[in-house]
């Protein structure tokens, strides 16, 4: 935080830029102003859509096919942007201006090795130094991120590395010349929670070692609350809300702000996520006046007819909103997934008894055994490669190479669903993480649903129609959506399609394979709420796979902690988060990003 | 050569920044690449090409001012009025053998396209769909096929069972149809992955329908290509197999028999060689400036998909 207060001139100073499509003239950011100070990371929070990435990319002198800059100015370290020829911009970038991309793996040239890459960086920025000073560089580098840096490493190439490791390797790049600015682009959004704790301490080192300004761009609000000096909130190409880190999760005044805030899962508070209706204002369709009024319970006629000017509320809090006093008054939003969670009754309905599974010669998962018990949700928690995903798949069929025992109220299954009684596959759904390739592009919405009801005996012939739009409506879409292909909707929409499908059969469990990892949180807050209340409605079990521990506090009964294919703790929900016993479950607890811990609301769980 | 890539799939949260929001995709994918493809100028010329051949092909004969097989001349003749590009080696109109030649090498051709295609999208999608054994046994079969040089399997046949025209329809189809099937396996390799077949899976959906419904309407972009591609080749092999003598027998007027009838004289009486390599030639150049275009569009629609 001291470096707030480090006086003099900003590293990054942007004022009222605007980004539109070329051509039409739509204007993808607008009126963006922010001021980035040596040692100063500032947060750039938005969800998908919002054109926080293309104001990051802006920094660098960049914007992507079919945009162009056509107003305001970006000076870096003094020097406008606009002013420099191709030739000077190239310069610029990766020296006094760098990058770390949010996929490492697809950043890093796969035919070169780590050194030869982090030579290029440097050789292409140094004015002297031979081979020598450059190799030095290099092994400096390499141990600034806390990696290895004898020749062995040096030799590697990227695909030897893990994804936090190829990660740090973009991060030595990125500060291999010394940059005055970074721009970091959502670098954790792929890895794991205890890889991004250590990745993201070390770009805060970094930062403040070096006095380099980092614009920090992200969705995730919690790993922001733990980095960030100060953020600015993004909505619909036009900042809403900025200010320090502690005005703005502490005391926000946008409502969008405030309801973002209640959508996101945090591991250390007891509340329950709140999703906010409606539509996100892409390009294009953005409505007239505020963009947030649609989906804002303040909006007045005057929200409607102009978007708000800057509000200044002091200490370098600014806020456009007109009824910024109103919306402190709002009382939160009640968390729906949590009032009233069903009773779990007493039977079990699923049944896991020691399910060893294989891919090809190598073991995946050892011994997992889970009972469901009707309406219950049983969170399967865990990091990437730790068997979880595996474990469903077994559960629905889709895996066929396992061992053991899964039962259905006593029956054991068959290994694949192929070979299992229509009966039993109408029982079991399973939802897929990504509603993008879930659903076939070329049937509409109506189509898929009403092939899976005739599949089930679920009905036919003339009322087929008045089924499907009941199946829509259960999960709150429009009877409309029938006609829709999958490509007309959003991501959220398509998720909400993919769980009418499976509730189409009307089954007794529900198989959640990561539903909400691909969508934004105000949309996950959603998801969630629904899946509570459906399952409450349809008295459905849920097996419900994730990677968010934060996330399972809303809607879990018991909690399975799995990792490396054994399950390591298996409790009620509160027990993992209050007193839990594995020294893996710590460890996840402690490195999950929470926004409540990082103003000092509470301490972390344990240590 | 799908119409979505692995990447997009992965591209799990699309920031919808300058790069235009995602086109409606029709139902009938392939519709929309046809009206792509109609807009480049590569195409229409294409078109304009092969319109013009399937005109004379199918029209021709109304017009022309002598019957194939009449003698108007003698050998060799030099054009006159009568005969506007003189006459054959046996003294015969050529202009309007020229306009009675065509049609056979035209509904040859595309037929055998039409078989090929067909059985090897068959194919290449059932072993993408089936990924075990049968998938080896359909694979290697083709390969077994494709060892063979095209001409020489129909040749083969054609020696065998004799000359009919069915049959060399039937057998230049059969050549086509594993190269067909490793282009579309490729291509449905990647959708077969996807979550949306898995889904159908585990819903136990027909396995027919999920080839039919869930991996034939995304692999139209390399269906279309290949329809145009194999035609084209259809065309080269079928007009080499008349050339050769295997096809249509004489008196019948055919283009790929009046290169071979009329070669020797070639010096003396160009025009015989001449018409039919020229409409041939017109004819190719036309089809691959087609699937030329099919092409570009069909990555143009994926490039705005993406």
């Amino acid at each position: 935080m001291s470096a707030t207060e480090t006086a003099g001139q900003p590293s990054v100073d942007v004022i009222d830029l605007r980004i539109a499509l070329t051509g039409s003239g739509v204007d993808v950011v607008d009126e963006i102003s922010v001021e980035v100070r040596p040692g100063e990371v500032l947060g750039l929070v938005g969800e998908s859509g919002s054109g926080k990435t293309t104001v990051g990319m802006a920094l660098l002198g960049h914007v992507r096919r079919g945009g162009e800059v056509v107003g305001g100015i970006i000076r870096i370290d003094g020097r406008d942007l606009s002013a420099l020829g191709e030739r000077e911009l190239r310069r610029l970038r990766g020296g006094v201006v760098s990058y770390i991309p949010q996929d490492p793996g697809t950043s890093l040239n796969p035919a070169l090795r780590i050194s030869t890459q982090l030579e290029e960086i440097l050789e292409a920025h140094a004015a002297d130094g031979g081979q020598e000073r450059v190799m030095a560089r290099v092994r400096e580098s390499l141990e600034e991120v806390a990696l290895p840096n004898d020749d062995e490493f040096l030799k590697k190439y990227p695909h030897q590395l893990s994804g936090g490791q190829q990660q740090r390797v973009a991060i030595a790049m990125a500060f291999a010349n010394r940059p005055h600015v970074i721009v970091c682009d959502e670098p954790t959004t792929g890895l794991d929670v205890t890889t991004q704790a250590r990745v993201l301490e070390t770009v805060r080192d970094l930062c403040q070692s070096h006095q380099v300004a980092a614009l920090y761009v992200s969705h995730d609000l919690a790993v922001v609350a733990e980095l960030a000096d100060r953020v600015a909130v993004m909505y619909g190409g036009r900042i809403v809300e900025s200010g320090t880190r502690d005005q703005l999760f502490s005391d926000p005044r946008h409502p969008y702000t405030r309801r973002l805030l209640r959508a996101v899962p945090d591991i250390a508070g007891k509340r329950t996520v709140v999703g906010i209706p409606g539509h996100a204002a892409l390009p294009g369709s953005r409505p007239q006046g505020c963009y947030f009024h649609p989906r804002c319970q303040f909006a007045r006629d005057d929200c409607r007819a102009e978007f708000p000017p800057v509000t200044d509320l002091g200490e370098g809090h600014k806020v456009r909103c007109y009824h910024v006093a109103d919306a402190v008054h709002e009382a939160p939003p009640e968390g729906a997934g949590q009032i009233g969670k069903p009773r779990v009754g007493e039977d079990v309905v699923l049944a896991i008894r020691n399910l060893d599974a294989q891919y090809g010669d190598s073991q995946i998962l050892f011994d997992i055994n889970i009972d469901i018990h009707h309406n219950e949700c049983v969170a399967l928690v865990g990091e990437s490669g730790s068997g979880k995903t595996t474990t469903a798949r077994c559960v629905a069929g889709l895996h066929k190479n396992w061992t053991g025992e899964v039962s259905l109220r006593g029956t054991a299954l068959e290994h694949s669903a192929r070979e299992r009684s229509g009966e039993e596959r109408r029982e079991i759904q399973y939802v897929f993480q990504n509603p993008y390739a879930s659903l076939n592009p070329r049937t509409t919405i109506g189509q898929t649903i009403a092939r899976r009801l005739k599949l089930f005996g679920r009905g036919g012939g003339r009322e087929i129609g008045s089924k499907v739009a009941e199946c829509l409506e259960r999960v709150a879409l429009s009877s409309s959506a029938a006609d829709r292909f999958p490509d007309q909707l959003s991501g959220g929409e398509r998720q909400r399609v993919a769980i009418a499908r499976a509730l189409a059969a009307e089954p007794h469990v529900l198989v959640c394979d990561e539903v909400t990892s691909a969508l934004d949180v105000s949309v996950q807050a959603a998801i969630i709420d629904l899946l509570g209340r459906l399952r409450k409605e349809m008295g459905l079990s849920l097996l419900f796979i994730t990677h968010d521990l934060a996330l399972i506090r809303t809607i879990a009964d018991r909690v399975a902690v799995v990792t490396g294919g054994h399950v390591v703790e298996y409790g009620p929900c509160e027990q993992i988060f209050t007193s839990p016993s594995a020294d893996y479950t710590r460890k996840l607890l402690a490195n999950t990003p929470s926004i409540e811990v990082a103003l000092g609301h509470v301490t972390t769980p344990s240590p | 050569m799908t119409d979505q890539t692995v990447e997009q799939a992965l591209d799990l949260v699309p920031e919808a920044g300058p790069e235009a929001p995602p086109p409606r995709l029709q139902r009938f994918q392939w519709l929309g690449i046809l009206r792509n493809a109609s807009r480049l100028t590569r195409t229409r010329i294409g078109l304009a090409m092969v319109g013009l051949i399937v005109l004379i092909a199918v029209f021709g004969p109304l017009f022309a001012p002598h019957s194939e097989t009449e003698f108007i001349a003698a050998p060799n003749h030099g054009p006159t009025s009568d005969a506007i590009f003189g006459a054959d080696a046996l003294g015969r109109d050529v202009f309007s053998r020229f306009l009675y030649g065509g049609l056979s090498v035209l509904w040859m051709s595309a037929a055998a396209t039409l078989i090929g295609v067909v059985i090897g999208t068959a194919v290449g999608l059932v072993a993408a769909y089936s990924r075990n054994w049968l998938d080896d046994v359909l694979m290697r079969l083709n390969d077994v096929v494709l060892a063979f040089p095209q001409i020489i399997f129909v040749l083969l046949a054609v020696s065998a069972i004799g000359p009919k025209l069915w049959l060399i329809v039937l057998t230049v189809g059969i050549t086509h149809a594993p190269r067909v099937a490793r282009v579309m396996r490729g291509a449905a390799q990647q959708i077969v992955e996807r979550d949306f077949i898995k889904a159908e899976e585990v819903a136990g959906e027909k396995r027919s329908r999920i080839i039919m419904g869930g991996l034939l309407p995304n692999v139209t972009s390399p269906l279309l290509v290949e329809l145009g591609l194999r035609m084209t080749f259809s065309i080269g092999l079928i007009a080499a197999i008349s050339f050769l003598g295997f096809g249509l027998q004489p008196p019948t007027a055919d283009w790929g028999l009046m290169i071979n009838e009329n070669r020797l004289s070639i010096t003396v009486m160009p025009w015989g060689v001449l018409l039919p390599v020229l409409a041939i030639a017109v004819l190719t150049v036309g089809t691959n400036l087609i699937t030329d275009g099919i092409a570009r569009a069909a990555i143009g629609l994926e490039r705005s998909n993406e």
